[in-house]
């Protein structure tokens, strides 16, 4: 028997957040042009300067072609089909307090884990609720503004920090970025927003919890975190959306920014719909994450595990200007079905001493495409800078594929560059093993794939660790035809 | 405890067991000899239910159940241990871990609940220091990086952790020296009881110098072809194999 045969008795829990909520919501009709984006900006009631941010950005944008040099296949989209905003109808102008945020929507995350009681199971976690295109609840918001932190939606905080947004928007990822940067840059419609002050450690962590409900429209939303001198913050996403037989696009931007001495955490738990097993549907998720050390021993560190979506297009990336930063990554993505994950990092060395690490599982099953695209530029000022990239594969049947493509620039002859990488299977004699010792076949699996990815999990924060695992399981369903 | 019976098995279009017969009791050891490439490792792996080691006919029969009818996990949790010659290695899973999850599958097996924290910590400790091995073994990701001598003590740790009704134990004494050779024969003489047999696989006397079997058997050719006491391996390492496979032709 081989071991695909083996492998091939994985029971199926199948994608479990595939649901919809019957909710009434307010859409723009299909189609974009320069009126969607300024109704969108209008909608939000934004200030000039972020109305016309946006109109450069869609400018702009008309005159870009999306990007063929992914190791992805993508059905054609047409931009003019999608409705580029969707928000529940709520009753009153905002909710003020969570008591008056709609009860179908506090059933809709508890169902997906992510109870907004500010009493449930994520005491110790701030959340914010992304539906579609507008934020309906944040939790925490008193007990953070007494630490001076500042969570909330991206459309509240254009209405109450405006000189925040004005002066760090577009500064880390501007709106000529690329070309699903720029489309984010004219549409987006909410998202999380932190400032923390000078030297305040965070007191929880901050989650952002993203979900897709509305059919036939893109959700592009808009992250920015700002953590000023010698502060710290922790955060993290979390993704779902329901099954539905079209492809839907997700195109989010993330901006962090790091001052002097500051750290930001930040980690992505991905789990978007990916299609059923045959390939139909899913999420096209085409996001730009990057952050900024910009002052000096400013760390940003990015782990992600990416177990959903059809196509995932995405590069965390660290522009390391300040001396002394230092960038990290770490990533598991899962690849099975027929989903494809291109999916890496960039790390710009600028500033002297800069150091970066990253640490890559990539994981394939099934008909899975699993790319990790990685790139490490020293530049000429960068003395002394150090990288380390590990990048591993883990191959499950015989109808997946593992690509690497490691980009190395070097600049500067002081710098110290290092690659490891490898490519193995999950081995019959390693499955057999297991069984031996009385564990059956389903939770062996999980154990050789959870082992392969520690070295990522042990980065999430405590409370997501068992989740990514849980996870990973989850995503593994029927994992090789 | 074990009852063999014409076992007949196959890898591919190759020929390996042809008829054995074999019966091991409760309280016994049996050492297993053989020339190489005469179905010893075979044997071992086909009533652990190794994926590719076809029986084609016979019955095993395992404390009056048939063996070949169940899956391998279920063969483990039934009680039936294999000490690997080759324990594999599995990256990134800590060793307590493996242990812990194998020792609660059997025990759910047996309809009892999940070993507590603490209980297992000491009698995991409390093996380990039977079988002479350091503490931070117990972080360490199974059999990773680990020296021969290292990964054969922990098949044996395994195998006194999960307390199985049958141990076969497939040249455990392979690639160990006098001093590894003492702890690990002290480890499996500790498992002996009367409910409880031991089945050797192995190519040398030197073993059962440590660990007295109760029943020696030559396989050659895939069947038994001498069966006799302690004194038959002594005679074996004296005279070699060539003059029982020239009675057996």
């Amino acid at each position: 028997m081989s071991e695909n045969a083996q492998l091939n008795e994985i029971v199926g829990r199948g994608y479990q957040h595939g649901f919809v909520t019957d909710i009434e919501s307010e859409s723009l009709p299909p189609g974009l042009d320069e009126d969607v984006v300024r109704k969108i900006s209008a909608i939000k009631r934004e200030p000039a300067f972020l109305t016309e941010w946006r109109l450069r950005a869609y400018r702009h944008w008309l005159t870009m072609r999306e990007p063929e040099w992914a190791h992805v296949r993508v059905q054609p989209i047409n931009y003019q089909d999608l409705s580029y905003y969707s928000a529940p109808k709520a009753k009153t102008d905002g909710p003020k307090s969570l008591d008056e945020v709609d009860p179908k929507l506090l059933a809709t995350y508890e169902k997906l884990g992510v109870p907004l009681h500010e009493r449930a199971r994520l005491a110790g976690v701030a959340v914010d609720a992304v539906f579609d295109s507008v934020s309906v609840a944040t939790t925490f918001k008193d007990r953070l503004e007494k630490a001076g932190v500042v969570f909330c939606s991206f459309s509240e905080a254009v209405q109450k920090h405006p000189e925040l947004i004005e002066r760090y928007l577009g500064s880390v990822v501007p709106h000529t970025d690329n070309y699903y940067a720029c489309l984010n840059s004219a549409v987006f419609s909410d998202g999380s927003f932190v400032y923390i002050p000078k030297g305040v450690r965070c007191p929880m962590e901050l989650s952002t919890y993203f979900r897709i409900n509305a059919a036939k429209t893109g959700q592009f939303e808009r992250t920015l975190i700002i953590a000023d001198e010698g502060s710290h913050v922790s955060s993290l996403e979390g993704c779902t959306a329901p099954m539905r037989e079209e492809n839907q696009l997700h195109a989010a931007v993330v901006e962090l920014v790091a001052l002097d001495h500051a750290e930001i955490k930040y980690s992505t738990v991905q789990n978007w719909y990916p299609g059923d097993e045959n390939g139909v549907g899913g999420i096209y998720n085409f996001v730009t994450k990057r952050g900024e050390c910009r002052g000096r021993n400013s760390k940003i560190s990015w782990t992600q595990v990416e177990t959903g979506s059809a196509i995932t297009w995405k590069y965390p990336s660290c522009v390391l200007r300040g001396e002394n930063s230092v960038g990290e990554f770490y990533s598991v993505a899962l690849a099975n079905h027929h989903q494809q994950a291109d999916t890496g990092t960039k790390m710009i060395h600028i500033g002297a001493n800069t150091r970066s690490t990253i640490v890559s599982k990539g994981i394939s099953a099934g008909h899975g495409q699993n790319t990790y695209r990685g790139l490490v530029k020293i530049l000429p000022t960068a003395s002394g800078a150090r990288n380390f990239t590990q990048c591993d594969s883990l191959l499950m049947g015989g109808d997946c594929g593992a690509h690497t493509f490691p980009y190395v620039e070097v600049k500067n002859p002081t710098a110290t560059v290092e690659h490891e990488a490898s490519t193995s299977r999950i081995s019959e004699d390693q499955l057999f093993y297991c069984l031996q010792r009385g564990i059956a076949e389903e939770d062996a699996v999980n154990m050789i794939v959870n082992g392969f990815c520690k070295s990522v999990f042990k980065e999430l924060p405590m409370e997501f660790a068992v989740e990514a695992q849980n996870l990973l399981a989850v995503s593994l369903e029927g994992s090789v035809g | 405890m074990l009852e063999i019976n014409s076992l007949q098995t196959r890898i591919g279009d190759k020929e390996i067991l042809r008829g054995l017969n074999l019966t091991v009791k409760a309280g016994e050891v049996h050492a297993i000899m053989g020339p190489n490439g005469a179905g010893k490792s075979s044997l071992a792996y086909t009533l652990a239910g190794r994926p590719g080691y076809e029986v084609t006919g016979g019955t095993v029969r395992f404390e009056g159940a048939d063996l070949l009818a169940l899956a391998p996990e279920e063969r483990a949790q039934a009680g039936l241990f294999l000490g690997f010659q080759y324990p594999v290695e599995i990256p990134g899973v800590n060793n307590v871990y493996l242990l812990k999850a194998a020792l609660n599958a059997a025990r759910k097996h047996r309809g009892l609940p999940e070993v507590d924290a603490f209980e297992f910590l000491t009698l995991v400790r409390e093996k380990m220091r039977l079988m002479q091995m350091d503490e931070s073994f117990l972080s360490r990701g199974v059999n990773e990086g680990f020296s021969g001598g290292e990964k054969k003590r922990n098949e044996i740790l395994q195998m006194l952790v999960l307390e199985p009704k049958l141990a076969l134990l497939d040249e455990t004494d392979s690639g160990l020296d006098i001093d590894a050779l003492k702890v690990v024969a002290n480890g499996v003489n500790s498992l002996r009881s009367p409910d409880r047999a031991v089945v050797l696989v192995t190519h040398y006397q030197r073993l059962l110098d440590y660990i007295k079997p109760d029943v020696v058997h030559v396989l050659a050719r895939g069947r038994i072809i001498k069966t006799g006491g302690p004194e038959l391996a002594l005679e074996l390492e004296a005279r070699g194999y060539d003059w029982l496979l020239a009675d057996a032709a």
